[in-house]
């Protein structure tokens, strides 16, 4: 098979029926089941509401004016995910590197708040066993946790590729993935702060 | 790309155990993983089987003490847990595997890596749960596990964390070669294959892949919850702290009852492949048999609470849940009837599959009205918990699903090994299961009805039900010989049996079209497709059957582009499996070994050059 062929052929194998990339294809369709992973928690938190026998209660604890500034700044690193793939498509991979960075960094500043509450918390005397408050927010939020977590993990990873030349222009939907993921975790995280610290408890 | 691209060539000088051993470690061919599923799973149907025969054995006479009370808890635990998602998901899986892209006319699954990484985590999670076994603290509280059964005060061995750490290992199995699929099937179907011609089967693989990816995370959040209240003292299920342990049901029942279509949907898809080949007939209905098949998924959905109907939920969502069950007869009668208008006025010929499929259709349908009797609040308030139960579920599940694979099994092991099997002893197999099955679970009909609760170890000579029971346990030995026969008529087959010609059944679909067994890169040329039964239609016009090459020499592979073999999805699965292992005896030391490996080899598994 002459050389052309073979490009032809190979070419021919990336082709899909739905002219969606397999790697999005996934990414999409992990996210529903995700979807119904985080819904069965926040399930369980809902049906526990209100139903621990002892404190301490949510409304003793809470910190809202500080939750919310985490919660923006979460929110405020999906603008630099944006960012960042914006300028990865227009070629420009120095930016990239600064918003992907600036992204990683703001998910671990909101990983450092989610640490701080935890402690705080567990200063007022809120532990993992202490009431169904505390089993159930604290397995969900730091299962939300992880998932920021193995984000920004990936997102570093992301960044260190660059410099080897393996995240650029022409395979940019890398990076447009990452930010799926990216993204539903914070839209994820807007329903636990909308259903676990804003309802009037 | 040609420093990676794999070929034959490369992989065939001197082949010695430990290079074939490696290259079996190390495949991302869809069709060793399906293999490797099939074989494993095989393993594990004598494992489930040999369990219940302990059962039946335990009950063949009344008061009997042939295994003690806890031991009876661990058997019927693990026979269930063993036969659901270690012998029926994975053998579908093995024909997911084998059969969806030689079905859909591709080369590999979407994501090959993530589909050895699949089976792997499989077999260590298999392995995970049934290590339990082995040391004798199998799970105890049934395949629900209901709560407050499994907290620490009544079940302080170690029983319930190989439970909920094994089933954890095996949900990732599924979740990660559930995405697959789907990708698979939506995205690498051939040129012109549109979604209404895709066969049958494929079609069923990816509404069971949909439903699994679904239903499994409530499950999944249901065990991180019981393994967190087991592990870290948390209270989720806890009554003296408020816990609620209807919500471990609930939980347990929005994935549990949509696991019962995960199992039954690939066994429609046997037998929409099977019954048309068999008659000569194209399917009846074939846009009913799919639409019926989401409607089912959807309606599979709403269902969960029909296996609550005791707990105390109220008559609103008593009566609501009854009725979507009713509900579900409609497309599943649908499709019975379709597969009736297949087999009216075909020229049938009486083979294995066939029967099988035939099986499938009575037994499926006896198990099916009694579905209907207790989608009724109550007659179901008669018969829960009563061998009623039993008997309904080993109708669809055994008569139904089993009997559909070994259908396809019948039906898809010339394809797969080359070889036909024995098809007058695959008949006497048949007809002896037939008679042993009905032997075995149609009396647990009438002992049900009498008051036989389920799950006990024994019962006393005045109740009455000795005779039943030992009918019963006559009938399951019979079903062990069936089993048997099948092991030795695959045996002989791969030894020394006739060897299998490319289209053995004249087939409709395109994994007829290629040599048995296929090469390993599946067609030499990708076909064009213009119609439901393509094979047939082409055999119809006389046109060339696409792609009829000689497999295995590897000439005809050149210039075709396939995923080099990888190791990395075995170490990947063992750090999971290490870490879920390790939690059970909560050495978290090993615990995050088994993390680190699994982190590592994601990122070696993203560096590594794939394409």
């Amino acid at each position: 098979m002459s050389h052309a062929n073979a490009a032809a052929a190979h070419a021919d194998a990336h082709r899909t029926s739905t002219g969606l990339s397999h790697n999005k294809l996934l990414m999409w369709t992990f996210l529903a089941s995700d979807c119904m992973f985080f819904g069965s928690l926040i399930m369980t938190y809902m049906v526990y509401r209100g139903r621990s026998v002892t404190g301490p209660y949510p409304d003793e604890i809470f910190n809202i004016p500080f939750t919310s500034v985490s919660a923006a700044v979460l929110l405020l690193s999906s603008l630099t995910m944006v960012l960042a793939l914006a300028a990865l498509q227009r070629g420009k991979v120095k930016v990239f590197r600064v918003w992907i960075l600036a992204t990683a960094l703001l998910g671990t500043l909101f990983l450092g708040g989610q640490y701080y509450e935890f402690t705080e918390f567990s200063q007022h005397g809120l532990g993992l066993g202490t009431n169904l408050f505390g089993s159930s927010f604290f397995v969900l939020t730091g299962i939300h946790g992880t998932h920021v977590g193995l984000g920004i993990i990936w997102l570093l990873t992301l960044f260190a590729l660059s410099f080897r030349g393996l995240v650029r222009q022409d395979n940019a939907e890398k990076v447009e993935i990452a930010g799926l993921y990216w993204h539903f975790v914070d839209i994820v995280w807007i329903v636990i702060f909308t259903f676990v610290y804003l309802l009037p408890y | 790309m040609a420093q990676s691209a794999f070929t034959l060539e490369r992989s065939a000088p001197q082949e010695t155990a430990l290079s074939r051993l490696w290259s079996w470690l190390t495949t991302v061919d869809h069709k060793r993983i399906g293999k490797l599923y099939f074989f494993t799973s095989l393993f594990y149907l004598l494992v489930g089987g040999l369990l219940a025969l302990l059962i039946r054995t335990q009950l063949a006479v009344p008061n009997n003490d042939f295994l003690s009370p806890d031991t009876y808890n661990q058997v019927f635990t693990m026979h269930g847990a063993v036969m659901i998602f270690l012998v029926v998901m994975p053998l579908n899986a093995a024909f997911f595997n084998y059969f969806v892209p030689l079905l859909i006319g591709a080369r590999d699954v979407a994501f090959p890596r993530l589909n050895a990484f699949s089976y792997w985590v499989f077999l260590f999670g298999s392995l995970l749960l049934a290590a339990s076994i082995v040391l004798r603290t199998a799970p105890n509280a049934g395949w629900f596990a209901y709560a407050n059964l499994t907290n620490n005060t009544f079940s302080p061995g170690h029983n319930l964390d190989y439970y909920s750490m094994g089933l954890q290992v095996l949900g990732i199995s599924s979740i990660a070669s559930s995405l697959n699929f789907v990708v698979t099937i939506i995205n690498m179907r051939a040129p012109g294959m549109t979604m209404m011609r895709v066969p049958i089967f494929a079609w069923m693989t990816l509404i069971t892949s949909g439903l699994l990816l679904l239903a499994l995370p409530s499950f999944s959040v249901g065990l991180i919850e019981l393994a967190f209240d087991r592990l870290f003292g948390a209270v989720f299920f806890e009554p003296s702290a408020g816990g609620d342990p209807v919500l471990w049901q609930h939980l347990f029942w929005i994935f549990g009852h949509p696991e019962v279509y995960i199992l039954i949907l690939p066994a429609f898809g046997y037998i929409s492949e099977i019954l048309p080949t068999f008659t000569r007939k194209p399917l009846f209905g074939y846009p009913f048999m799919v639409y019926s098949g989401i409607a089912i998924a959807i309606l599979g959905f709403g269902v969960w609470a029909h296996h609550m109907f005791t707990v105390g939920l109220g008559t609103v969502p008593n009566a609501v849940f009854g009725t979507t069950t009713m509900l579900i007869a409609i497309p599943t009668g649908v499709k019975i009837f379709n597969w009736l208008g297949t087999l009216w006025g075909g020229s049938i010929r009486i083979s294995t599959p066939l029967l099988f499929a035939v099986g499938f259709l009575g037994m499926f349908t006896i198990g099916g009205i009694s579905g209907v009797m207790h989608a009724s609040v109550p007659i179901d308030y008669w018969q829960t918990d009563t061998y009623f139960v039993v008997a309904h579920f080993h109708y669809v599940l055994f008569g139904g699903a089993l009997f559909a694979i070994f259908g396809a099994i019948y039906y898809w092991f010339p394809k797969m090994f080359g070889r036909m099997l024995n098809d007058k002893l695959g008949q006497v197999q048949f007809w002896i299961m037939l008679v042993g099955f009905n032997l075995t679970f149609f009396p647990m009909h009438l002992l049900g009805i009498d008051g036989m609760p389920r799950r006990i170890y024994t019962y006393t000579e005045e109740m009455g039900w000795a005779t039943w029971n030992l009918v019963e346990t006559i009938g399951a030995y019979m079903l062990g010989v069936g089993v048997l026969l099948m092991a030795y008529n695959m045996f002989t087959s791969l030894r020394s049996g006739q060897p299998a010609p490319a289209d053995p059944w004249d087939g409709r679909t395109l994994e007829w079209s290629i040599p048995s067994p296929p090469p390993v890169y599946n067609f030499a040329e990708v076909p064009v497709v213009s119609s439901r039964d393509e094979l047939w239609e082409r055999k119809l016009k006389k046109q060339a059957v696409p792609a009829a090459v000689k497999g295995g020499s590897g000439e005809e592979a050149e210039g075709i582009h396939l995923p080099p073999p990888s190791i990395v999805p075995m170490i990947a699965a063992f750090g999971l499996a290490l870490a879920g292992g390790s939690m059970v005896f909560k050495e978290w030391i090993l615990v995050g070994i088994g993390l680190a490996i699994l982190l590592f080899s994601i990122i070696a598994w993203s560096l590594e050059p794939n394409e």
